[in-house]
């Protein structure tokens, strides 16, 4: 029993380390709950198939993978960064889990940060999955504006990803749930996913975020340049939901 | 560093809606020594602890933990502190191993946590998920997640509770090599042997105020004696004595009396004084101080605030 042991030596390791180290956390959970992120991919390929092979809906255009494709992919990045997110994080607030990292060295943005990047990194691998069955079963992008069609995803995974830190930091975790499928399913119908989204001009492009994605992913795939109105969109939607987190988001 | 004390609290008042849950408290917590806030359940010590740690603002007074404000001041603190939430906290499905290296990984030197998990009896279960584990073994891994920063100050919400015997005393025997580090430690209990063994300072909590303040030794001691057993002739009119004190005299079998009450030193003279007066032969004496036990007793089970009679006052310990 060494003299010493305890002796005080407090101190944060460097940020960039915290951060790292917080992610790599968040990701190795994401796996262990592996079905839970199959599952989040299964309405979306369910859309993907029902809607992009079949004539279940009427879609604009004669290409209907065209249509549904980026639109599917669109989906999934709101499935997975805010519902998803949502929902974990507000159980993982009644845990008391962020209370604990609460009272470590990592910090709320730093926290904050860790969990936008993990989501980034699963919902790029989501992405991939879906747009390798897209073109298995006949749906042909073109890659000329694959950049722009990163940059924007990124916009849109910040903005659900602050949204949905926002309200699992205000509401009970069953509400958060309720709340956060609700709207999923609000949009999956008004999105502009399965059907056209009702045609509100530029303005629907601001009020729905999804629909303004997928658009984007639509003219970015389809080797057009993304609207500057989608741009603006999306960044503001960004810029709205990491200040709604950084403002509302609670540890307890 | 500052001669000020590790947690200064002043005048905190917590409430919850209409539930005053603390209520005007102010303590010190010396640097370099072990603060237990004891008290039943309800009596606000996790209240006053979650103020401490930044988790919520006093619903009035001021909480100033090693210099700092622990809302506003939150990232720079965060590091100095180790924290032991009373439950929860962890992720459910990740392992005791996991866990303990993600928040050593938080620090700029932490403790080896193979160590830890030896010290902590976890090393059998280092690959257990959290929610497999039992709560004492939940409780210890929260106490290793609280020391690996090496904070220099330490809050422990009642450590040992959910424990076994053996865990306790592990935990016992840590928080003494805490405060021979040099750590500086406020932790609630229930316990009264937790506090009397482990504190330097007690501060008695009673429905969200202070009760009692001081040193075990010091919270006992100003009770004085409270009984006093005299072997000595039988049938002796004892019940005169009790003009001359105040205290509830009995002949418990021939010989013996006991002689119960609040006995400072002129009452302890007094009555071996009227024993002498009255020609008895006495073959023993003894004395009984008050524990802690039934300081605590005292204070938290009795209708009034009992308080003042006991208190050493709430300031600056040396």
């Amino acid at each position: 029993m060494s003299a010493g042991t305890f002796a005080p030596a407090p101190g944060r390791a460097p940020r960039g380390t915290v951060v790292r180290r917080q992610i790599r956390m968040e990701l190795l959970l994401t796996a262990r709950r592996g079905e839970a992120v199959v599952l989040a991919m299964g309405v979306p390929l369910l859309v993907l198939l029902g809607a992009g092979l079949t004539d279940a809906t009427n879609v604009p255009g004669d290409d209907r993978l065209a249509y549904v494709v980026p639109g599917v992919l669109a989906l999934t990045v709101m499935s997975t960064a805010f519902t998803g997110q949502a929902i974990t994080t507000g159980y993982e607030r009644s845990y008391g889990v962020l209370k604990r990292l609460g009272a470590s060295p990592l910090t709320r943005s730093g926290l904050l940060f860790a969990k936008t990047s993990a989501i980034l990194g699963l919902v790029l691998v989501q992405l991939l999955a879906l747009a390798l069955v897209g073109v298995a079963v006949g749906w042909r992008p073109e890659f000329g504006h694959v950049l722009p069609a990163v940059g924007i995803t990124v916009l849109a995974v910040a903005a659900y990803s602050g949204l949905a830190l926002t309200m699992a930091g205000l509401l009970r975790p069953e509400t958060v749930t309720a709340g956060a499928t609700l709207i999923y399913v609000v949009m999956l119908a008004v999105g502009g996913i399965m059907f056209a989204a009702p045609d509100l001009g530029v303005a629907g492009w601001f009020v729905l975020p999804l629909a303004a994605h997928a658009q984007a992913l639509r003219d970015a795939l389809s080797g057009s340049a993304i609207p500057g109105a989608i741009w603006l969109s999306l960044a503001a939607w960004a810029a709205l939901g990491v200040t709604a987190a950084t403002r509302f988001f609670r540890w307890e | 560093m500052s001669q000020a004390g590790a947690v200064e609290v002043r005048d905190v008042v917590v409430r919850y809606g209409d539930v005053t849950a603390v209520d005007g408290v102010s303590l010190t917590a010396p640097r370099g020594q072990v603060l237990a806030l004891l008290g039943n359940n309800g009596a606000g010590k996790t209240s006053l602890l979650q103020v401490c740690e930044g988790f919520r603002r006093p619903d009035g007074g001021v909480a100033t933990v090693l210099g700092l404000d622990p809302v506003g001041d939150h990232d720079a603190l965060m590091p100095r502190l180790g924290i032991m939430l009373q439950a929860g906290g962890v992720y459910p499905w990740a392992t005791v191993g996991e866990i303990l290296e993600l928040f050593a990984g938080f620090a700029a030197t932490p403790l080896d946590t193979g160590m830890l998990l030896d010290r902590l009896g976890l090393r059998g279960v280092r690959r257990t998920r959290w929610r497999r584990l039992s709560g004492g073994e939940q409780q210890r891994l929260a106490l290793a997640v609280a020391l690996v920063g090496r904070p220099e100050l330490v809050f422990l919400d009642e450590p040992t509770a959910g424990m076994d015997t053996e865990a306790r005393h592990t935990t016992w025997q840590l928080v003494e090599e805490l405060r021979a580090d040099g750590v500086s430690v406020l932790l609630t209990t229930h316990l009264l042997d937790e506090a009397e063994r482990l504190a330097d300072q007690v501060v008695i909590m009673r429905s969200g105020r202070v009760a009692a303040t001081g040193t075990p030794a010091e919270l006992t001691a100003a009770a004085g004696i409270d009984l006093l057993e005299v072997h000595a002739d039988a049938g002796l009119p004892v019940t005169a004595l009790g003009d001359r004190i105040d205290a509830k005299i009995d002949e418990t079998s021939p010989g013996e009396y006991s002689i119960a009450g609040a006995l400072d030193s002129a009452a302890i003279a007094a009555v071996l004084a009227w024993f002498a007066e009255a020609d008895a032969r006495v073959t023993s004496v003894n004395s009984r101080r008050r524990t802690l036990e039934d300081v605590y007793l005292a204070l938290t089970t009795t209708r009034a605030p009992a308080a003042t009679s006991i208190t050493t006052s709430t300031e600056a310990p040396r």
